[in-house]
């Protein structure tokens, strides 16, 4: 009998792990067929644009200079990355750019473009020389080959060369010429300033002589990568959180004892407190953040109150668990030296908790960064700002690479300094979060 | 007690030292805000006023948003649910890889464990940003970014719950032949399982939050319907407050549930 059921048991046990065992994969991958369909996943391959993606990898190392010609007036201008901020002043040019009669660009690798009085001359190594001569008719362009290569368009209005030096294109009004560098262009200093291209052992020694104010000046207020508006937005990314953070558990810590069992007496003041963390929990970051905004404007105080806030709820419902979860017997030793009330809270309670209370704090601190940062796209402030800008241009890649090393970069120091302070104010815990 | 004074003038300094920062950062940051505290502060009310009245006088209409709406929400709650349980899936698989003892191959644990450091330092936004501009809009960029958050978020909390596992188990199925992965499927898994799913629970909490949020910027779900009720502005606040409505009783609903779940799972029914 003993042995039988004893048998039975154990093949129910058996067959019930089993269906466990293929029972909750299935159910992932069912559920997984059902998200695939649901969000068209099959239908992505037609919506992702490769060429955005191509535009984004190389954006993110490299840049280009224009140099670009009105065919009209005959005017050269030649700009980093075709900005305004980047442009040569008129007259100049990079080396590889001949000024003159006609205008000779050395693409390099035997690449040579040159713009003469109105026609334009393209050398290609090992191809020929394709010539064009935008007029009223077209841009006439002539081919050294009958067949036309694939990495070359040509109409009537429009001739299009892409090679691994660069990038021609004539059309009847203009003619542009892309050459393109590895490196982030001007992170330094900008072409206007007197230290733009100048090598690193003449900058250290103007340095010592007395110029290193001027060069950090130089580098601080750069117009392409404006170093002082990131510097003050990554700073104030760090100050909605800091602020956030601590605000939260500063309001969080009276309202926790109001809601514990063990301190407040009174249900009803229980409850309301309670309630009131489940509402600013429930409300979400999200809404604050919305209802802020109309009311304070875009800013770090707006991401500073948002995180408050959410944060209140959080903080309050942890603070008011940790509390009932106190020793009584320590109270009622300092209660038996005759400590008042408040003492009792100093001596009794504050020391058990704080250890739990700070490390969650701390814990929060680092998360709510990148919380500041989200906040900061949406209600515009810090670095979450700069980053939907750069983002929403859509060509300025090398920016948004920059943003997101600095933003991983802030995060992790953010991280590493909070799990310092937890060791340094909480001995004994390992950092176990 | 010359120790103790120490200790007194130094907790003197650091209490000082929190409440300047704590008084200067406000003000810097009240200085730098479009719009002050103090001149802000009457009209905190103003906005949910607008959209409280605006759903109470066309309170009959309310139904039909919340129907009207509820497809976006279900988008929401799929996005997050999917990176979850994507980001679970990669996690697992991670927080093998990187805990002592279990790893297979023990030079690759630093370099995995700041993968997921990596990993967990993005925020959401930046990669569903990124990917909005590849893959165009829809729900697939915000899964994708979530996914990778929590991938790095549980693999981290995984491998600490992985560290306290028995590894008898595992010493005995390797005595008999088994392979890596089966090591693992059935010689840790069923130890962690509980712990593992209790923690994906509450990361499916914030990734519901998490998805909403990237809807406002632009990734799909009801954060998007939210954005446009928003953007028409006075007229439309009835539809908006449905909209908050739904995502506050989601909310709630699933911090509840995820509640519930997790004490039965790490306090246990009896264990079967």
């Amino acid at each position: 009998m003993t042995a039988q059921t004893l048998k039975f048991e154990a093949e129910r046990s058996f067959s019930r792990k089993r269906l466990v065992a293929f029972g909750v994969p299935a159910l992932m991958i069912a559920y997984l067929t059902y998200i695939f369909f649901s969000f068209d996943i099959a239908g992505l391959a037609e919506r992702a644009s490769l060429k955005n993606a191509q535009t984004l990898v190389a954006d993110s190392y490299s840049y280009k200079t224009h140099v670009e010609r009105d065919n009209r007036s005959g005017e050269i201008k030649i700009a980093i990355e075709g900005e305004r901020k980047g442009e040569y002043p008129s007259g100049t040019a990079p080396s590889w750019v001949e000024l003159g009669d006609s205008t000779r660009i050395d693409l390099g690798g035997g690449h040579v473009i040159t713009f003469g009085e109105t026609a334009v001359r393209y050398e290609i190594p090992d191809y020929g020389v394709i010539r064009a001569d935008p007029g009223r008719g077209g841009v006439n362009a002539i081919l050294p080959t009958e067949d036309v290569p694939d990495w070359i368009s040509v109409s009537k209005n429009r001739l299009a060369v892409t090679t691994d030096a660069g990038r021609l294109t004539v059309t009847r009004n203009r003619a542009e010429v892309f050459r393109y560098f590895l490196g982030w262009e001007l992170f330094f200093f900008t072409l206007d300033s007197p230290y733009h291209g100048m090598p690193v052992s003449e900058l250290a020694y103007r340095a010592s002589a007395g110029e290193l104010s001027e060069i950090l000046n130089a580098i601080w207020t750069n117009t392409m990568w404006r170093h002082n508006d990131v510097a003050w937005a990554i700073f104030e990314t760090i100050l909605m959180a800091f602020l956030g953070t601590m605000g939260a558990a500063l309001i969080a810590l009276p309202l926790g004892f109001l809601a514990a069992k063990n301190f407040t007496p009174l249900g009803g003041l229980r409850f309301a407190a309670r309630r009131l963390f489940d509402f600013l929990r429930g409300v979400d970051g999200l809404i604050w953040t919305i209802v802020l905004s109309r009311a304070f404007g875009p800013g770090p105080l707006t991401g500073t109150l948002a995180i408050l806030l959410t944060d209140t709820g959080s903080f309050g419902k942890m603070f008011f668990e940790a509390l009932e979860n106190v020793d009584g017997k320590q109270i009622e030793g300092v209660q038996s030296t005759g400590a008042k009330p408040l003492q009792r809270y100093r001596f009794g309670v504050i020391p058990q908790v704080t250890p739990i209370l700070l490390s969650q704090v701390l814990y929060y601190l680092e998360s709510n960064t990148r919380s500041a940062t989200i906040i900061g796209a949406i209600t515009g402030g810090g670095i979450g700002l700069l980053l939907t800008q750069a983002i929403i241009t859509q060509k300025d890649w090398e920016e948004v690479t920059y943003y997101i090393v600095l933003i991983i970069i802030m995060v992790m120091v953010m991280d590493w300094v909070s799990g310092w302070l937890r060791r340094r104010l909480i001995k004994g815990d390992e950092g176990g979060h | 007690m010359a120790h103790v004074r120490q200790k007194r003038l130094w907790s003197g300094i650091l209490l000082i030292l929190f409440v300047v920062l704590m008084v200067s950062g406000f003000l810097t940051a009240n200085s730098r805000n479009a719009g002050g505290f103090l001149n802000g502060l009457p009209n905190v009310l103003d906005f949910p006023s607008d959209v409280l009245g605006e759903a109470w006088e066309r309170a009959h209409l309310l139904p039909g948003y919340l129907i009207k709406y509820l497809p976006s929400l279900i988008e929401t709650v799929n996005i997050a649910a999917a990176a979850t349980l994507i980001g679970a899936v990669f996690g697992i698989v991670l927080s093998l890889l990187s805990t002592r003892g279990l790893a297979p191959a023990g030079w690759a644990i630093p370099i995995i464990r700041r993968f997921m450091d990596i990993l967990r330092a993005v925020p959401e936004i930046v990669v569903a940003l990124v990917l909005i501009f590849l893959l165009g809009g829809g729900p697939v960029p915000a899964m994708i970014a979530i996914a990778l958050h929590t991938m790095g978020a549980l693999g981290k909390l995984f491998s600490e719950v992985n560290e306290n596992a028995s590894l008898k188990p595992v010493e005995g199925l390797q005595s008999v032949g088994a392979r890596w992965g089966q090591r693992m499927w059935l010689g840790v898994i069923p130890q962690v399982a509980p712990n593992l799913l209790s923690y994906a629970l509450l990361r499916l909490e914030i990734n519901i939050r998490a998805s909403a949020i990237l809807g406002f910027v632009g990734a799909g779900g009801i954060g998007y319907d939210l954005r446009n009720t928003m953007t028409w502005g006075q007229g439309k606040f009835d539809e908006a407050a449905a909209i908050f409505l739904l995502l506050f009783v989601t909310i709630i609903v699933v911090d509840q549930i995820s509640s519930v779940a997790r004490d039965r799972l790490t306090h246990g029914r009896a264990a079967s």
